[in-house]
C-alpha cells in the first residue's frame, strides 16, 4: 500500500514538492540554531523595524530582534501545534468512530451525539472557549486543538466502518467465530487507515489555522515563546510602518498550509483513483 | 437503387494520448439508403459508437474527426458552419443512447425535456409543445401520457424512458434516426415492444442506423449490415447473405459463436484470443492473430474494402477467388 | 420532522455543554470581577442576586427558561442584557456575512465555471490558483493585506469601522475569501463531471448550443452539492467573522465574543457562542430541507 502510494505521487510532481516543502520546514524548525547568526532574544535597539536587507533578510521587529530567526524559532511550535494534535485527534476520532460504527447501539448514539457537539460549534468560538476553560498557554492549545478534531475524524472513520462491516472477508471472519476486537483490529482498522492518512495531511493545515487565528486574538500562545500567529499580532500594531512584521509570518503559515494541502489532495487522488478530479 | 440519405466516406476519428495518437475509426465508410434499416455491428470498442458520434458532433475531446466525409443528402457535414450543423441535429437527423437512465437529466421533467426539443427547432408556444409532446407520448405507447408528462426519468421503468428518448428524437420528425444499443439496457420483453416501435417508424418513413453488438436484434430489424472490427468495416452485405453466406471470417467466428449457444450438443465456440487495444494492433490485418486462414500476407499487408456483386469484403481471401 | 427534533436535541447538549464548560473554571466570578478590594459582604449580595450560589442544574434550568423567554443575563463587563448587545451586534454580522457570501459565491461561482469549461487549459490553471489561494490564506492574513493596499496605501476604502456601504467592501471580501476559494473548486469539479454526463450528450444531440447546455442542464445539476456547501460555510463565515471583525473594529457577535473573553464575561460569552451555535444548527438544517427540495430524487415519487 505505502509503496504504491509512493509511486503514485511521483506521478503528482505537486505532492512531491508539498512532501520536500513540508520536510524542509520541519528540518529548518530543529535546526534553527545553527541556521541563524542571530539568537532567539538577541535583541538590537538601534535597528528596531528596519526593513529587510542583507543583514537581516527579513527585517527586524519592534525589539530589533532578526525577523527570519523568530520565524524559523516559531516554527517549532506552530508547526508541532499543526501536527501533534491532529495526529492525537486522529487516533482518538478513529477508535471512536470505528466503535461507534461497528457495536452500533448504544455506543454509537453517545459517541455521535458526543460529536455532534463538538461539530455544531463553529471552530474559533469552540477554540476559544475550550481556551477560556483551560486557560491559556500553549499546552492548552495542544488540548484544545485535539479535542476539537476528533468529531470529523470519528464520522468519517464511523462511515468507513459501515461500509467495511458488510464486506465479505469480514464476514467470513465473522462466521469462523472471530471476536470483534480481532475483526476491528485486523480488518477494520487497516483499511481505514489509508483515508485517514489523508485526513491527517488535510487536517494539519487546519489546525495551524486555528493556533494562530487564536494567538492573533491573544487567546493562545503567550510571549515570550513565539508563533507564527503571535508574531502577526505583535506585527500588527506596526501594520502601516512595518508591514513585513506581519506579512512574513503569515506568508509561512500559507506556505505550510498549502503545502500541506497539496499532499493530501495528491495522496487522496493516489489512494482512490475513483475520485479523481481531472 | 433508392437515394442515399447518409454517406459516410473514409471517416477518421483520431485520439491523442501519451503514447501517440490513436485511431478508433480508420477509414470507414458506408451508406444508409432512404426508408432502410441499417444495422452497425460488433464487439466493444469496434468503434461503432465513436462514428455514430462523428455523425452527431459529438465526439468527446480530445478526439476529433481528422479524415473523411460525412455527406446527408448530399450536404457536407464538415464543412458546415457549425450554427446550422446543431441546427439540422434534432430535426433531420437524431440519436438515442444505451442507457436511457443516464441520458435524461434526471432533475428535470421529462416532458419539459422532449418540449426543448421542438421549441429548439420550430416556433410554438409552451402550451402547443406541450400537447405535441403528449401526442408523441401516446404514439410511442407511453400509457397516461399527460400524467407521465410530468414525471422525473427515476420514475419511470427503463422501457418507458426509452419510449420518452424515442419521443425526443422523432418529435420533429427526423430523416435519419440513429440507435445506439437502444435495448441492450432492456428486458427481453421489453426489447421486444421497443424494436416493434421502431419498425413502426421506419414504416412512418424513417431511416434508422442500427448500432448493436447483438446478432439476434440486428438480424430481425436490418435490411444491410456493416460488420466492424477493431476500427474498420471488414464486411457489408444484405441481411441474409450475411447471415447465410458470410465471407468474412471474423463474421463467421461470430455467427458460429451465437449459432453454437443455440444447439445443445456442440460446445460453444468463440473466436480465439481479444479484441485488441488501439494502441497495440498487430501488423497487417488487424484481425490477422486471430484468424484461422491467415496467410503470410495478412500479417504484413491490411486488406482493403472491395465490392463484388452488391457485398463488400476487407479480406485476402476473397481477394484470390478473384 | 424527526431532523428538527435532532436540531433542538443538539442545541440542548451544546447549551448544556458551553454551560458546564465556563462554570467549571474554579473562583467565583463577581470576586474575580470586583476586584481585590471588594467587601466579603458585597461579594456574597451580589453571588446571591446573580444565582450563582445555586447548585449547577438549578442554575442551569433558570438559564433555560429564561432564554426561552428571551433574557439571556446580563453582560458583567458591560452591564447591558446580552440579548440586546447580540441583538444589536448581529446586525453588522448579518450584513458582512451576507456581504461575504455574496463575493464569495459570484467570485468562486465564477472562477469555477470559467474553470470548468476551458478544462485542462491554462485559464482552468490559472483559475485554480487563485482558488488555492483562497483556501490557503489566513483569514487575517488577507484582511490585513487589505487593508494595507486598499485603505492605507491607496486610500480607497476606510480602514475600519462602520460609516457607510464602503466599509463592508474589504471586510466582505477578506471574510469570503477562503469561502471563494472553496466554492470555485466544488464548483469546478461538479461541472466538470456533469459535462461528461450521459444526458449533455442528449441534449447536444436536439442541437442545442454549448450555453444553453451549460445553462439549462449542466449548471442545474451542479447547483446540487454546491448549495449544500454553501449553506454549511455558515459555521465557517461566523468563524471568520471573529478575526475580521476584529481586524476592522466591527462591532459584530465576533468581536462581541473576543470581548467577552478578555473581560471574562461568562453571561455575554454564553449568549453570543449559544446564538451562533444555533444558527449553525438550524441553518444546516435549512441546507438539508433545501437540498430535499432542489434534488428531485430525494422526493418521494412512486417507481412505475
Amino acid at each position: 500500500m505505502k509503496d504504491a502510494l509512493r509511486r503514485m505521487i511521483r506521478a503528482n510532481k505537486l505532492s512531491l514538492v508539498s512532501l520536500i516543502v513540508i520536510f524542509l520546514l520541519i528540518l529548518f524548525s530543529i535546526l534553527a540554531p545553527w541556521l541563524t547568526p542571530y539568537g532567539e532574544a538577541d535583541i538590537d535597539l538601534m535597528h528596531r523595524l528596519s526593513p529587510p536587507s542583507a543583514e537581516h533578510l527579513l527585517g527586524t521587529d519592534e525589539a530589533g530582534r532578526d525577523v527570519l530567526t523568530r520565524l524559523l524559532y516559531g516554527s517549532r511550535v506552530s508547526l508541532m501545534v499543526g501536527i501533534v494534535p491532529t495526529l492525537l485527534s486522529m487516533v482518538i476520532g478513529a477508535v471512536l468512530g470505528v466503535l461507534a460504527g461497528y457495536l452500533g447501539g448504544v455506543v454509537d448514539s453517545i459517541i455521535m451525539r458526543l460529536a455532534d457537539i463538538v461539530l455544531a460549534f463553529p471552530s474559533m468560538l469552540l477554540a476559544m472557549v475550550i481556551m477560556y476553560t483551560l486557560g491559556d498557554g500553549l499546552f492548552n492549545v495542544f488540548l484544545t486543538l485535539t479535542l476539537m478534531n476528533w468529531g470529523t475524524v470519528a464520522r468519517i472513520a464511523r462511515a468507513e466502518t459501515l461500509k467495511l462491516k458488510t464486506v465479505d472477508y469480514v464476514e467470513a471472519a465473522r462466521s469462523i467465530g472471530m471476536t470483534k476486537w480481532r475483526i476491528i483490529r485486523k480488518h477494520i482498522l487497516p483499511n481505514c487507515l489509508p483515508m485517514l492518512i489523508v485526513l491527517f495531511t488535510l487536517n494539519v493545515p487546519s489546525a495551524i489555522l486555528t493556533e494562530s487565528a487564536l494567538s492573533f486574538l491573544g487567546l493562545g500562545i503567550q510571549p515570550p515563546s513565539a508563533s507564527w500567529g503571535l508574531m502577526v499580532n505583535t506585527g500588527r500594531q506596526y501594520l502601516f510602518n512595518a508591514p513585513w512584521l506581519s506579512f512574513a509570518p503569515s506568508g509561512a503559515i500559507m506556505l505550510a498550509v498549502l503545502s500541506f494541502n497539496f499532499l493530501g489532495d495528491g495522496l487522496r487522488d493516489a489512494i482512490d483513483p475513483r475520485l479523481r478530479r481531472r | 437503387m433508392d437515394e442515399k440519405l447518409l454517406v459516410i466516406e473514409e471517416l477518421c476519428v483520431d485520439f491523442p494520448t501519451e503514447k501517440g495518437p490513436i485511431r478508433p475509426v480508420d477509414r470507414v465508410s458506408l451508406e444508409i439508403r432512404k426508408g432502410a434499416i441499417t444495422g452497425l455491428v460488433g464487439e466493444s470498442g469496434c468503434g461503432k459508437s465513436m462514428t455514430a458520434r462523428a455523425v452527431m458532433n459529438l465526439i468527446k475531446k480530445p478526439g476529433k474527426m481528422t479524415g473523411g466525409r460525412i455527406l446527408l443528402e448530399g450536404k457536407d457535414l464538415g464543412r458546415m458552419p457549425s450554427k446550422e450543423r446543431r441546427m439540422l441535429q434534432g430535426r433531420e437527423i437524431s440519436m438515442i443512447f444505451q442507457d436511457p437512465m443516464s441520458s435524461l437529466n434526471p432533475v428535470m421533467k421529462v416532458g419539459k425535456q422532449v418540449d426543448e426539443a421542438i421549441r429548439l427547432h420550430e416556433r410554438v408556444n409552451a402550451g402547443e409543445a406541450r400537447r405535441r409532446t403528449v401526442e408523441m407520448f401516446a404514439a410511442v405507447g407511453i400509457p397516461d401520457p399527460e400524467r407521465r408528462y410530468e414525471a422525473y426519468p427515476h420514475q419511470l421503468s427503463g422501457g418507458l424512458r426509452q419510449r420518452v428518448m424515442i419521443a425526443m428524437a422523432m418529435i420533429c420528425r427526423p430523416k435519419l434516426l440513429i440507435a445506439d444499443e437502444p435495448t441492450t439496457a432492456l428486458d427481453v420483453t421489453v426489447e421486444a415492444q421497443i424494436l416493434d416501435l421502431m419498425e413502426k417508424l421506419r414504416e412512418g418513413g424513417t431511416s434508422i442506423l442500427l448500432i448493436s453488438h447483438n446478432l439476434g436484434v440486428i438480424a430481425r430489424m436490418c435490411e444491410d449490415v456493416y460488420v466492424m472490427y477493431a476500427g474498420k468495416i471488414v464486411e457489408h452485405a444484405d441481411v441474409e447473405t450475411i447471415f447465410e453466406d458470410p465471407v468474412h471470417p471474423y463474421t463467421k467466428g461470430l455467427l458460429r459463436a451465437v449459432t453454437s449457444l443455440q444447439e445443445e450438443d456442440k460446445t460453444l465456440e468463440t473466436i480465439p484470443g481479444n479484441v485488441p487495444q488501439l494502441d497495440e494492433l498487430p501488423s497487417g490485418c488487424r484481425f490477422s492473430n486471430r484468424c484461422a486462414f491467415a496467410m503470410d500476407r495478412c500479417r504484413t499487408e491490411e486488406p482493403m474494402l472491395l465490392e463484388k456483386e452488391g457485398r463488400a469484403c476487407a479480406c485476402f481471401l476473397e481477394d484470390n477467388k478473384k | 420532522m424527526r431532523r428538527i427534533l435532532q436540531a433542538i436535541l443538539v442545541l440542548l447538549l451544546v447549551s448544556l455543554a458551553l454551560f458546564v464548560m465556563l462554570r467549571i473554571v474554579p473562583g467565583n466570578p463577581v470576586a474575580v470581577l470586583m476586584g481585590e478590594h471588594a467587601n466579603e459582604a458585597t461579594i456574597e449580595r451580589l453571588t446571591a442576586e446573580l444565582g450563582l450560589d445555586q447548585p449547577i442544574h438549578v442554575q442551569f434550568f433558570r438559564y433555560l427558561a429564561g432564554a426561552i423567554r428571551g433574557d439571556f443575563g446580563t453582560s458583567y463587563s458591560l452591564g447591558k442584557p446580552v440579548s440586546q448587545l447580540i441583538g444589536a451586534a448581529f446586525v453588522n454580522t448579518l450584513l458582512l456575512a451576507l456581504a461575504a457570501a455574496l463575493f464569495a459565491w459570484i467570485v468562486g461561482g465564477l472562477c469555477g465555471l470559467l474553470a470548468a469549461i476551458r478544462k485542462n487549459s491554462i485559464p482552468d490553471r490559472l483559475f485554480m490558483g487563485f482558488s488555492l489561494l483562497g483556501i490557503s490564506m489566513p483569514v487575517f492574513m488577507v484582511a490585513m493585506i487589505l487593508q494595507y493596499v486598499f485603505a492605507y496605501w491607496l486610500h480607497w476604502l476606510p480602514i475600519s469601522g462602520i460609516s457607510d456601504w464602503r466599509s463592508f467592501i474589504l471586510p466582505a471580501i477578506a471574510l469570503g475569501w477562503n469561502s471563494a476559494g472553496s466554492i470555485a473548486r466544488l464548483v469546478r469539479s461538479t461541472l466538470a463531471d456533469t459535462l461528461e454526463d450521459d444526458y449533455i450528450d442528449t441534449a447536444r444531440a436536439k442541437g442545442l448550443s454549448e450555453t444553453a447546455v451549460l445553462w439549462r442542464h449542466a449548471l442545474r445539476n451542479t447547483m446540487l452539492p454546491t448549495v449544500t456547501m454553501m449553506a454549511l460555510q455558515l459555521s465557517g463565515l461566523l468563524s471568520g467573522a471573529v478575526i475580521t471583525e476584529t481586524v476592522f473594529s466591527i462591532n459584530g457577535i465576533g468581536r462581541l465574543a473576543v470581548q467577552a473573553i478578555n473581560g471574562r464575561d461568562i453571561p455575554l460569552l454564553q449568549g453570543t457562542v449559544l446564538f451562533a451555535t444555533a444558527l449553525v444548527i438550524f441553518g444546516n438544517l435549512i441546507a438539508d430541507l433545501l437540498y430535499k427540495v432542489l434534488d428531485p430524487r430525494t422526493r418521494r415519487g412512486a417507481k412505475e
